[in-house]
């Protein structure tokens, strides 16, 4: 529609991050580009402000946000079982439920909260992130900028525990009422803590501890694979193609 | 004196109206709606949490149980992630059979949802009509994949196996005479492309027959015309796409921005309405139909004269064959890995998105480098549009809420996830 015609959406990509390296490399934003996509890291004070600014100018002009979510990042890269050490005797099929989520490393923060952005007029693609610690979980919330932050924030809520300064309403939305805890950090068990069934003497809905353990079936293994160290990511760059 | 005040009104969660397990609290004005608060999550199964513990083949089922009237769409964004993610190139005839199910699958979502949409504000007979076609694209389902609604057909790499030569036929029973039955068996005589092309030659005379039982009916347009008006800019705002966003007026379809899969290849046009209200949404998607019945009419010629390979030859993304597996120590060393431990990808993010019938459905993985998805979110058209709700229905009456539901096309197995 305006400064892209005929060009693919990749060459688009990386023209974009280019641009956003230039204009926000000063205040503290990290730009990535990777499989083609481009990842803007933005400090948590300046939040409102970029993304203002990448709402109305027309260079960037993403007046749709696409989706919005929580991540914890707790284990990443941490593997659930060694399989080097089970080869000799073979592995069984269960793990000890030992695992303790370690206590947060030094300066990482545990939460981030990741933003899809779409932009109809340039036909680009963004994705934003802003990383928030464990103690406090607070980000200003976008729902002044886009409307439809809205739910997406009250899931994170819901899901992750991370506040947002401003919501006029963050409830609970996917989970059951009177839950307790948000399930999807990485220290909730997969299986939950509660069980509910319908108590036929009472004649109403209990809820006690659950019964059932989950299991590890397939261990998660982390490799580093030499396919894709070093030069073989470059070439997946779609830009080049 | 009776007193009058505003009421709060339960719609749902076991309305039939309600498309589901929506549970929407009204506050009523009389017969006018003040505010809708709708109480999402009674679905809630947590598969996005239930994918981090699982190799990423086996989350391909869970994929159909999003939007379970839209099943191949979903997987198809989610491979997709995982192909950018892995750097796979797919064989083209597995872009084309994509395509093509990828329509399918449209229309028979569109069928549901016209049905539906028609049942809730009294249009009975469409429910009769749609069901009657949606079964004969079940059928397509059930011959390529053996499972007539959750396929789990797509895989990373391609898709499960190649479009069978032969039909699933009906068997006489007590229930059907056999005249009957060999009368239903025979378009199913040849393969499966045979077929869909026949369908496609049905079909368009069919919408036809909806359009007018319901685009100049009286009723129909009293129930739909200015209800639920969303303008381009709120409709942006509200983070619309796919129909809610076309009716609106903006033409944006990612089959034509973003092209992935053949669509690049293919020759269609996209339907944009022009008041933004629930009428103009019903006929962006039922000429939605008609295009899509282009674009499979398109791919079933492909696929007739470019017989080739349907999913990668990397053993370590995609399983060797059965002869392999059995007569060869690689082949059944590669089964075994792969089934066992799956693979593992570069660590990295990325984000994929299709057009699936209600909008962008997208798949966000994260991945540390290990055989499971460290996180998968996945974007779901009608997680957005519902939360619109509110927004859409102020001011209007109880009644026109039910139409509202209608044309936002909600189906809970994605709002919930």
């Amino acid at each position: 529609m305006t400064r892209f015609i005929d060009t693919g959406l990749a060459r688009r990509q990386k023209v974009l991050a280019e641009e956003l390296a230039q204009e926000f490399g000063e205040q503290g934003c990290k730009i990535k580009y990777e499989f083609g996509e481009v990842t803007i890291e933005i400090p948590k004070d300046r939040l409102i402000g970029v993304a203002v600014r990448l709402r109305d100018d027309p260079d960037f002009h993403f007046e749709l946000l696409i989706d919005a979510c929580g991540v914890d990042y707790s284990d990443y890269g941490k593997s659930e079982w060694a399989t080097g050490e089970a080869s000799f005797t073979g592995f069984g099929r269960g793990v000890e439920m030992d695992k303790q989520v370690p206590p947060e490393a030094d300066g990482e923060q545990r939460f981030a909260v990741v933003y899809h952005l779409l932009s109809i007029a340039n036909n680009t693609r963004l994705r934003m992130r802003v990383f928030v610690s464990e103690d406090e979980p607070i980000v200003d919330s976008v729902t002044s900028i886009w409307v439809s932050a809205e739910w997406y924030e009250r899931e994170a809520f819901d899901l992750f525990g991370i506040l947002f300064n401003g919501h006029q309403d963050l409830r609970r939305i996917l989970t059951d009422y009177g839950f307790v805890g948000h399930p999807f950090r990485k220290d909730f068990p997969l299986e939950g803590h509660v069980e509910m069934r319908y108590d036929a003497e009472k004649s109403r809905v209990v809820y006690e501890p659950v019964s059932i353990q989950s299991r590890t079936l397939v261990p998660k293994v982390i490799r580093n694979d030499n396919r894709y160290q070093g030069s073989a990511k470059q070439s997946q760059d779609p830009a080049d193609a | 004196m009776p007193e009058i005040r505003n009421y709060t009104l339960n719609f749902g969660p076991q309305h039939p109206a309600a498309h589901g397990v929506l549970r929407l609290v009204l506050e009523m004005d009389g017969e006018v709606i003040e505010r809708a608060d709708p109480h999402i999550g009674l679905l809630h199964r947590a598969t996005e949490k239930l994918a981090e513990s699982k190799p990423y083949n086996q989350s391909i089922p869970y994929m159909d149980r999003f939007d379970y009237v839209s099943m191949m769409c979903n997987e198809h964004g989610y491979v997709m992630a995982l192909e950018r993610l892995l750097g796979v190139e797919v064989p083209e005839r597995a872009l084309y059979i994509r395509t093509m199910f990828d329509e399918i699958t449209r229309l028979m979502n569109h069928l549901m949802w016209l049905g539906t949409h028609g049942l809730d504000i009294g249009a009975m007979t469409m429910f009769l009509y749609t069901f009657r076609e949606r079964e004969d694209l079940l059928d397509c389902y059930e011959a390529v994949s053996g499972a007539r609604m959750h396929a789990a057909y797509y895989r990373v790499g391609g898709v499960y196996r190649d479009l069978p030569d032969q039909m699933p036929k009906y068997e006489n029973n007590k229930f059907r005479s056999d005249k009957e039955i060999a009368k239903k068996n025979e378009v199913r005589e040849g393969s499966l492309l045979d077929f869909i092309e026949d369908f496609t030659r049905r079909f368009p005379p069919l919408v036809d027959e909806y359009e007018t039982l319901l685009t100049d009916n009286r009723i129909w347009k009293q129930r739909t015309v200015g209800i639920g008006v969303v303008s381009p800019e709120r409709a942006l705002q509200m983070g619309f796409t796919g129909a809610m966003l076309r009716g609106s007026g903006i033409a944006w379809d990612l089959r034509k921005k973003q092209p992935y899969a053949a669509y690049r290849k293919m020759d269609f046009d996209i339907p944009i309405g022009h008041n933004g209200d629930c009428y103009d949404r019903y006929l962006v998607r039922v000429e939605e139909m008609r295009q899509s019945n282009r674009i499979i009419k398109q791919c079933v010629d492909w696929l007739r004269n470019n017989p080739g390979p349907v999913i990668v030859s990397d053993h370590k993304i995609a399983p060797p064959n059965r002869v392999d597996m059995k007569e060869g120590m690689e082949g059944l060393i590669h089964h075994f890995k792969l089934f066992t431990e799956g693979y593992c990808t570069p660590p990295g993010e990325v984000y994929a998105a299709v057009e699936a019938p209600k909008g962008e459905f997208g798949c966000y993985i994260i991945s540390d480098g290990a055989n499971k998805p460290y996180r998968l979110k996945v974007r779901a058209p009608g997680f957005a549009h519902l939360a619109a709700m509110n927004e859409m229905v102020s001011g209007h009456m109880l009644a026109d809420v039910v139409a509202v539901i209608g044309t936002m096309d909600i189906v809970f197995g994605e709002v919930d996830r």
